[in-house]
């Protein structure tokens, strides 16, 4: 790349990588200080003695552990809903001979462009008999317009000429989808899992606003409770009539880390898929 | 009257046979509509049944009357809002931190995207990557909670630090009015701004290697290779999600703002969407509340259009 290199340009790229390396260091460090300080005995600022105390604090706490089983539960069967009425859609809409495909491809493009809001949403949500439910987690954000749009793209791409000779072999519609699209699509279905996977453990909002019994509550909401409201009052936005204990740093730490530490487990995976994902994503806009 | 009888027959007996041939048609492909179907299901009732609930916004919508038994207000709501003098502080609030989030976080996704594209060791690069990648994949309460115990004024590791080094007083930058929008931008950067290079780098990828060496065939500087060939071949990349960025100027980061909202910031915190909640759902006014929402859908939807045709008046392809 560089026939003559002059003093200058190696002073840019010998700066430039110190500078991008100290700006990821800075991203990341503040991850580094929350793992240190929760095996810490102390809630000093700096991490002293290692203990696993806040640990085991944590995992004797009922609310706690009861919502990582609320997570979990709604994590795997939502992803599961998601990726499959994805799919589905997706591979219908790749057809490009199906009648009515392009006014459904406009009624969803619309989505993205205008929403009904918040109160409307609620209303749905609530007519539905969702209310208090762990389906009301999982059902609103079933189907991701832009992920759909991608995935879509992705199936049009499967030589629709082994689709093609496979009919004319007689096959059933439900076989072609099973043995040969889902096959070859694999990677990309599995980043969108991925993807759907993270969005569901992430949520929290939508858990506030539907759930109502402390039992039911996903680990994000726990969790901003235990970092955040019990914290002398701030985030006023909490539901009302809430006890809240004290919690050390320590402890605040710890809960932070085990609610993290599902995504860092899948990151490699993600890292390994999204660049795909997002570059088919930006190809179309 | 037997001809007449005759012909309203044969109307009867076309119109059958297309409908049947187009029923045919549709039959062919039942498989695949059926594969459609709940997720066709999902768009009406959770995208498009609240498309219809925003009548709400004119009515005044009691809950024992219903939707459709509410009586009918037309604007009254939408005037109220307008009166209020909370309407310029929304207003305010909002545009402000979208206004920062466009000059300040948008600007240094596409500045890191070319920094990082100007390190040739690849894996160098993957390293710095997958550093600013991470926190794009935590959710806000991770993002806020780790903000929180950073900064807090009781035993905060920031505020330790800057009482060690000055000897001064924390600095409460979690409960004032001046901190709030610098924390909810650095929190930005510090969550997407990684992330935000992605489709940048993505689009610098794509760029044809001989433009390269033409323009050092000429004796470009690095510099003028920047601007004249790196730039210009990711110009309608950033046009494009400049408009997506326009889009959602207004509903810039909700759950992000909800997190870090206070009784003491909310002068300064509180947006169209936190209000939103706030009074529909807390307070229990659901037909003001619709009629704020609507209200910043429709100028949401409105800047989408003009940034469309902006894009389109300098020669950009634009998203529709």
């Amino acid at each position: 790349m560089h026939t003559h290199p002059t003093k200058l340009s190696r002073l840019f790229d010998s700066v430039n990588h110190l500078f991008l390396g100290l700006v990821g260091l800075a991203m990341f460090l503040p991850f580094v200080y929350v793992v240190l300080t929760s095996f810490s005995t102390q809630s000093t600022v700096w991490p002293t003695e290692f203990t696993l105390d806040t640990y085991k604090y944590i995992f004797s706490t009922a609310t706690f552990v009861k919502s990582i089983g609320v997570s979990v539960y709604i994590t795997l069967i939502g992803t599961t809903l998601s990726l499959l009425t994805t799919a589905l859609m997706a591979y219908s809409l790749s057809y490009k001979v199906l009648p009515g495909r392009s006014g459904i491809m406009l009624m969803v493009l619309f989505t993205m462009l205008f929403q009904g809001g918040l109160i409307p949403s609620y209303f749905v949500v609530k007519n539905l008999h969702m209310l208090d439910s762990t389906w009301s987690l999982m059902i609103p954000g079933l189907v991701s317009a832009f992920y759909l749009i991608v995935l879509r793209d992705f199936f049009t791409s499967v030589p629709h000429e082994l689709i093609e000779s496979a009919k004319i072999d007689g096959a059933h519609e439900l076989t072609v989808l099973l043995r040969i699209v889902l096959p070859l699509s694999l990677p990309a279905l599995a980043a969108f899992g991925l993807f759907y996977a993270v969005g569901i453990w992430n949520q929290y909002f939508n858990a506030i606003m539907y759930i109502n019994s402390p039992e039911k509550w996903p680990v994000q909401v726990i969790l901003r409770q235990i970092v955040l409201l019990a914290s002398g009052g701030l985030g006023d936005s909490g539901n009302s009539g809430e006890s809240v204990a004290y919690y050390g740093q320590g402890v605040k730490m710890a809960v932070i880390v085990v609610s993290t530490l599902p995504i860092m487990i899948v990151y490699p995976f993600l890292q390994k898929h999204f660049a795909k994902g997002a570059l088919l994503g930006s190809v179309k806009g | 009257m037997s001809t007449m009888n005759v012909s309203v027959t044969k109307t009867n007996v076309k119109t059958a046979t297309s409908r049947g041939s187009r029923f045919r048609g549709l039959w062919k492909y039942r498989w695949l509509y059926a594969f459609m179907l709940p997720g066709l299901l999902y768009f009406i009732l959770f995208r498009y049944v609240p498309l219809w609930g925003l009548i709400m916004a004119f009515k005044n919508y009691q809950p024992h009357l219903g939707l459709m038994g509410s009586e009918w207000v037309g604007f009254k709501h939408f005037e109220r809002f307008f009166g209020m003098p909370e309407f310029w502080q929304l207003f305010r609030n909002t545009m402000l931190l979208g206004l920062y989030s466009t000059v300040i976080y948008f600007p240094i996704t596409i500045i890191m995207a070319l920094l990082l594209n100007e390190i040739r060791n690849e894996m160098y690069k993957r390293f710095v990557q997958t550093l600013v990648y991470v926190p794009h994949f935590l959710s806000w309460v991770v993002i806020a909670g780790i903000s929180y115990v950073l900064l807090t004024t009781e035993g905060g590791l920031i505020n330790e630090a800057i009482k060690g080094m000055t000897g001064g007083a924390a600095v409460e930058f979690l409960t004032s009015t001046e901190w709030f929008r610098p924390l909810i931008i650095l929190q930005l950067i510090w969550k997407d701004a990684g992330w935000g290079t992605i489709i940048f780098l993505a689009a610098l990828a794509g760029v044809n290697t001989q433009l390269y060496e033409a323009a050092r065939m000429d004796g470009a500087s690095r510099i003028r290779q920047l601007w004249h060939v790196t730039l210009p071949s990711i110009r309608s990349v950033i046009v494009i999600l400049f408009i997506l960025r326009l889009g959602s100027f207004l509903d810039l980061g909700f759950e992000q703002i909800f997190l870090m909202l206070n009784a003491i910031n909310r002068e300064v915190g509180e947006v169209f969407d936190t209000y939103v909640y706030r009074v529909g759902l807390q307070q229990g006014q659901f037909s003001y509340s619709t009629a704020v929402g609507l209200f910043k859908s429709v100028v949401g939807f409105i800047l989408v259009i003009l940034a469309n045709k902006l894009a389109k008046l300098f020669g950009e392809e634009g998203i529709y």
